[in-house]
């Protein structure tokens, strides 16, 4: 084998140029790549701790049918203290759960007693809400943003609504709520910070404490709308949004039945996030393309010119498996040396761009997601074993072509 | 450039002269030639003596090629028997062909027909790396034997392209007996060479004969070396017309 690959090595390198040539293209196809899914892979990371870790949380517990009419926000569909005490016993039982956070969500009247406008109103308890949601504070852009920024009387108000109506901190503002009755209850806040928009529905709510939703609402128990759940481990949020449903939704259903949702359930990020892994996908199928098409070219080039070679090798006994063997190791090596020169331009790129901090907006957000664009061993492993293996599907055409012929006629060629 | 000789013995040894190494027996090649048949071969009938070093003359298209390429089985007779070595070539397939060429006959091309990327010391040790599967242990004295015998020992780390063609022409030959053939077939060997370095060549053929014992069979319509022939087969239109034997 080693004396194949010696042959091999020596015929590319006998068209230095072209084969350079088709290393290259081969190397920008890896590179495009590498790059394309870091900078995506960044990119989509940045986005969901974005949404998980500021307001959203990695997986919510509902009661069935909440979530389906979430833009009403129904009082009705709320959480009721047994099933409450079921969802605790099973968070309590499962030790990838990081911490929990129950929260009340309305529609209420927002007045600063000069302007009324419409708000959607988060209501929790600070601590547990902190730390379910530990990228809330830096959302604080003015104010407290220690939980007691969000202690009783006082309200964190949404920056848009703070710039349209001209709210600053330390301002008093009054909150109005229907509640599941009917009845109509307002509250006097205290705004103790401006809070910066997230991505995407809930980016934008106001938030005050647990006990003041309560008291606004006036729930008699202790009902909730949502349970918000943190995870140890982000990557395990499929597997124990799964064992979590396999546990509360049950199979009966009804109307007393529980709803878990994955955040990527709940966001409409996710479609972004697929497109994203689709681009990525076309983009390795046009490395396929590139790899199959510039070896395919080089190796039929390869074995054209080589047509009397072939002959006085097949004349002088090389079996036609060595002949192949050849061509393919010929073809496998371009792709080899293609991948090898990608992933360490891609990586030196790839560096440069995390070195360099690249910030983007999304979505019309006012915040900065800075990009860390890192790929995968994974990533960069399925890159070159796909090059090497398209390299090698590219050369069996002409490498058989060429252990096929017969020596007589090739020894003819001219 | 001085050749020197190779040992009789050395990893194969001289080959017993006197049993015959070709059997043909009304040998015929028909090609169809742009719908028109052309008969290259006509019951040519033939036995060589191993050891023995032969011509075949004639003009242009009178079989001379197609004969050897039936007796080193590159090609198929459409008809006619053809034992070379003792074994019935017309009934190989293309890998046993292959298998047989490997070991059994080496090839002198008229182009030399080296291998570009292999410098003279590779290209003759290929057949032993690439066709045979010989260790190295086993093959580098051979291969440095026979670059000795045919006077380029010292050019061995040449690639073709930096060597002259009577240089190429003499790596070809120790190329062709690195596998310790029976046969060695030479189609015009002399033909891209000037009249000195033919003769050299043919002269440096005929010595490897008398040292190794392989038969040679060349094709040429180059008068001046004809007279190294031991036999002269000659053809014309595809027919064996005359046989001359000559005192070597």
């Amino acid at each position: 084998m080693g004396n194949v690959v010696k042959i091999a090595v020596r015929n590319l390198l006998r068209y230095t140029r072209r084969s350079l040539l088709t290393v290259s293209l081969i190397a920008f196809g890896v590179v495009f790549v590498l790059v394309f899914v870091a900078m995506t892979g960044s990119f989509k990371e940045a986005i969901v701790a974005s949404i998980t870790d500021s307001y959203l949380g990695h997986v919510q517990v509902h009661r069935r049918g909440y979530v389906a009419s979430i833009e009403s926000l129904p009082l009705n569909l709320s959480l009721e203290p047994t099933q409450l005490a079921k969802i605790q016993e099973a968070l309590g039982s499962e030790p990838g759960v990081a911490g929990a956070s129950e929260r009340i969500k309305f529609n209420a009247m927002f007045s600063t007693f000069v302007e009324t406008t419409g708000l959607r109103i988060t209501a929790v308890y600070p601590e547990r809400e902190f730390a379910v949601c530990p990228k809330l504070p830096a959302r604080i852009v003015q104010g407290d943003r220690t939980p007691a920024g969000l202690a009783r009387g006082k309200i964190l108000v949404p920056e848009l609504l703070a710039r349209g109506m001209g709210i600053k901190v330390g301002d008093t503002v009054v909150v109005v709520a229907t509640n599941k009755d009917g009845s109509v209850n307002g509250k006097t806040l205290l705004v103790s910070g401006i809070l910066e928009s997230a991505t995407g529905p809930g980016g934008r709510d106001g938030y005050i404490h647990f006990e003041d939703g309560r008291e606004i609402l006036r729930m008699p128990g202790r009902e909730t709308m949502e349970v918000a759940i943190r995870l140890r481990d982000f990557g395990q949020v499929e597997r124990l949004g799964a064992a979590l449903r396999e546990r509360l939704e049950g199979r009966g259903g009804g109307r007393e039945a529980l709803e878990v949702h994955t955040w990527s359930q709940l966001s409409p990020f996710s479609s972004v996030a697929r497109l994203i892994d689709m681009m990525a996908l076309f983009m390795k199928l046009m490395l396929i393309a590139i790899v199959l098409i510039s070896i395919l070219n080089v190796m039929i080039m390869a074995v054209y010119e080589r047509v009397r070679e072939i002959g006085t090798i097949a004349a002088i006994g090389t079996l036609p498996s060595r002949i192949l063997s050849l061509f393919l190791v010929e073809g496998v090596l371009l792709g080899v040396a293609g991948a090898a020169a990608g992933v360490l331009v891609g990586a030196a790129i790839i560096l440069v761009l995390d070195v360099w901090k690249v910030s983007v907006r999304f979505g019309g957000s006012l915040q900065l997601f800075a990009l860390s664009p890192r790929v995968d061993l994974f990533e960069v492993v399925l890159a070159c074993v796909m090059v090497i293996a398209v390299s090698a599907l590219a050369s069996v055409q002409p490498a058989v072509r060429a252990s096929r012929m017969e020596p007589i006629d090739a020894l003819r060629h001219v | 450039m001085t050749a020197h000789s190779v040992a009789p013995g050395a990893g194969g040894g001289a080959k017993a002269r006197g049993a015959n190494v070709v059997r043909a027996t009304d040998l015929t090649k028909t090609y169809a030639a742009d719908g028109v048949e052309v008969r290259a071969l006509r019951d040519v009938s033939l036995d060589v003596e191993a050891g023995s070093f032969i011509a075949f003359i004639g003009p242009s298209g009178s079989g001379k090629t197609t004969l050897l390429n039936l007796l080193g089985c590159l090609d198929k007779p459409s008809s006619g028997r053809l034992e070379v070595v003792g074994t019935d070539v017309t009934r190989l397939d293309r890998r046993q062909a292959a298998a047989f060429r490997g070991a059994q006959i080496g090839f002198v091309f008229q182009s030399f027909n080296l291998i570009p990327v292999l410098t003279a010391l590779e290209n003759v040790e290929y057949p032993l790396v690439m066709v045979q599967d010989r260790p190295p242990s086993e093959r580098r004295a051979r291969v440095l034997e026979l670059l000795e015998a045919v006077g380029m020992a010292d050019q061995r780390d040449k690639r073709p392209e930096q060597l002259s063609g009577g240089q190429k022409q003499r790596v070809a030959i120790a190329r062709a007996l690195v596998t310790h053939p029976e046969l060695v077939l030479a189609d015009e060997p002399t033909a891209n060479l000037d009249r000195e370095t033919a003769y050299t060549i043919i002269a440096l053929m005929k010595k490897m004969r008398d040292e190794v014992g392989t038969t040679f069979l060349f094709a040429t319509h180059d008068t001046r070396i004809i007279g190294a022939a031991e036999i002269v087969y000659t053809l014309e239109d595809g027919r064996l017309t005359g046989r001359q034997e000559r005192q070597a």
